[in-house]
């Protein structure tokens, strides 16, 4: 087994308010395939974790690899375009681009990564909408959608870049329970079928319970 | 760099939000515009203006000045010299208006690199009569083609030809203040006779009006030859030589050198109409300073709109920098936004500029001190219009540049997990 992402002895400081240490000696490695959630209480650093996972946070010591390649350290510019390639959000709010089209949400990392052609982009595209089942919504703009389709969007942009991992900050936790179904059921198909890693952070136990690995967090510590 | 994406992103920006951006660019609308006016509006006025004194006024006037000697006998007998001396009541000498060897020295004048031309007059003390009524004038001799051709006096009759008056030799342009006067017209003869008593009656075949009333009620113009027969002198009797410069700046050191060179009284055009100069540059400042008001006031009209679209649109850049695009990236978006409403409204600017320009050009003025200038004077001159879009890129690119450094900074994980 191929390891896509790996932790070692991660640990990070709040300085603001006071001066807390939020994460302590994180170590741990997720395979290619793999389909992980992080749980824990609020306040243990879980979020933390991921956001220093997702090379968005940099302000952390210990060593983080990606694709066995060191991300730790990195210049801006070249984080910017990790995240861009390898890694695919999906956020608790969706977070759309609220004045563009459902296909131009999911259509902009691509063009940002610009190794294809407009045309090719826009046919990638309106395929992830066609697997997420939201390929009729395509020219509507992303406000006029409903929670579960915008959620279904996100993960349709997560997608278009072919990353390596796909990371979700509670990605159902603003989601009833048939489209938690929806969006867990996606989610373990792009597991097995396209042998992609997903990191998820979530309070869902019964969500967790169906994952392949739970890393239960305590007090800025793998438990 | 993908520009074109990030114009595309900018562009969604801009135009999802049209009121807001329309507003900002007609803030730089009115600052370019506005700018344009006052510039064309200013300059026209200070060409008017200058153009009633300068352009009439020969660059260095040379005549002979009447003035008491300065070395008196006197200061130059020895056994004096070292003593203090008196003279009481000096009076300045008897001497000739006309000035020496003029012909050969006009000659050499005309060759003269510096020069663009060399005009003659001779200047007759002389009485309008009509009727029974006797007015003081000033007769002028001059030479027709020339006097219109370096100072424009064709502008300044407002009845009949200065064509009239080189093809008639007993013709005179009557100054309009004395025509007025005496009640005459145009066509009807008028009797004209100098201190030397020689009488003649000329046809008035134009009315000279320069716009200043002192003038117009004793200036005169006739034929040189004319004026030399009014006087009873020969055709190389002048009294007045006027030179037109290439530079008018260099009036001041030539009249000096020539004061010295040719013994003759020599004025300058800076020594002769300095106030108009200071008058010129002066509303030449006021015109900037009103028009970089504002603009400046268009700027922070920008900076403000751009400042409040960037915490409108947090989660836009969270998302953004979130799926792969840097803060340089996000910086170029939101720089484009304030150049493409700088580029928007620093065109419309010029256009609104030009249009009231010309509507202002086409405007009514009629004035009697002004009686060739029909319309409001109007300059259209490519540098303003360059420094108006200039200034307005300058100004919108500092108004965006500080926002988007805000937005380059901010931190996608604090705004994703504030919510």
């Amino acid at each position: 087994m191929k390891t896509i992402l790996e932790a070692k002895n991660i640990s990070k400081v709040f300085k603001i308010p006071e001066e807390i240490q939020i994460l302590k000696d994180i170590s741990f490695s997720i395979n290619q395939g793999e389909f992980v959630s992080i749980m824990g209480k609020s306040g243990c650093g879980k979020s933390t974790l991921l956001y220093i996972l997702s090379t968005m946070d940099t302000d952390y010591t210990g060593e983080l690899y990606l694709d066995n390649q060191l991300v730790s350290g990195q210049k801006s510019d070249v984080l910017s375009h990790i995240r861009n390639q390898k890694i695919g959000f999906v956020f608790q709010f969706h977070y759309l681009l609220a004045e563009f089209t459902v296909l131009e949400n999911v259509m902009l990392p691509a063009k940002k990564l610009a190794l294809k052609s407009n045309e090719e982009i826009e046919h990638d595209a309106m395929e992830k909408l066609r697997l997420l089942g939201i390929d009729d919504q395509a020219l509507k703009i992303s406000s006029r959608i409903s929670g579960g389709q915008k959620q279904r969007v996100a993960i349709a942009r997560a997608l278009i870049n072919h990353p390596t991992i796909i990371m979700g900050d509670e990605p159902t936790g603003n989601l009833d329970s048939k489209n938690t179904n929806i969006v867990f059921d996606i989610f373990r198909e792009l597991a097995t079928e396209q042998n992609l890693s997903l990191l998820v952070v979530t309070h869902d136990d019964d969500f967790a319970k169906r994952t392949d690995r739970i890393i239960m967090m305590e007090d800025g510590r793998i438990v | 760099m993908q520009f074109r994406l990030l114009l595309s992103i900018s562009k969604t920006h801009l135009l999802t939000r049209k009121k807001q951006s329309i507003i900002a660019a007609l803030g730089v609308t009115f600052g370019i515009g506005t700018y344009i006016i006052m510039m064309g509006f200013m300059n026209g006025l200070n060409g008017l203006l200058d153009g009633l004194i300068l352009n009439r006024t020969p660059h260095i006037h040379l005549y002979n000045e009447i003035e008491p000697s300065i070395k008196q006998p006197i200061d130059l007998y020895r056994p004096y010299k070292n003593k203090t001396r008196f003279v009481h009541s000096i009076k300045p000498k008897k001497i000739q208006a006309k000035i020496h060897n003029a012909l050969p020295l006009i000659a050499y004048l005309s060759k003269q690199k510096y020069v663009i031309g060399v005009t003659t007059q001779v200047k007759a003390q002389s009485f309008y009569l009509g009727g029974s009524t006797q007015l003081n004038g000033v007769l002028s001799g001059i030479d027709v083609e020339k006097e219109k051709e370096l100072y424009s006096l064709d502008q300044y009759i407002v009845e009949g030809s200065i064509l009239d008056l080189k093809q008639n030799e007993k013709g005179i342009l009557l100054g309009a203040g004395v025509a007025k006067k005496l009640s005459m017209k145009l066509g009807d003869y008028i009797q004209v006779t100098s201190k030397s008593g020689e009488l003649q009656a000329l046809k008035i075949v134009g009315l000279y009006q320069s716009g200043m009333a002192d003038v117009d009620n004793v200036q005169s113009y006739v034929n040189i030859k004319m004026a030399q027969r009014l006087l009873g002198e020969s055709n190389d009797y002048i009294t007045d030589i006027n030179i037109k410069l290439k530079d008018m700046t260099k009036a001041p050191a030539l009249a000096k050198k020539m004061e010295e060179q040719f013994g003759l009284k020599a004025v300058d055009i800076q020594t002769a109409n300095a106030q108009f100069e200071t008058g010129s540059s002066i509303r030449t400042m006021i015109s900037y300073a009103v028009s970089i008001t504002l603009l400046i006031v268009a700027g922070f009209g920008i900076y403000n709109i751009l400042n409040m679209l960037i915490y409108e649109k947090m989660n836009d850049i969270a998302i953004l920098k979130a799926t792969g695009f840097s803060g340089r990236d996000v910086r170029y978006i939101f720089i484009s936004q304030a150049i493409i409403i700088g580029i928007v409204g620093g065109i419309l600017g010029l256009l609104m500029g030009y249009g009231v320009s010309v509507i202002i050009d086409n405007s009514k003025f009629e004035t009697a001190a002004l009686p060739t200038i029909k319309t409001f004077p109007v300059v259209y001159d490519a540098k303003y219009y360059i420094i108006g879009i200039v200034f307005a890129m300058i100004s919108t690119f500092l108004a965006g540049y500080f926002p988007s450094k805000k937005a380059e900074k901010i931190d996608p994980v604090d705004i994703i997990r504030g919510q």
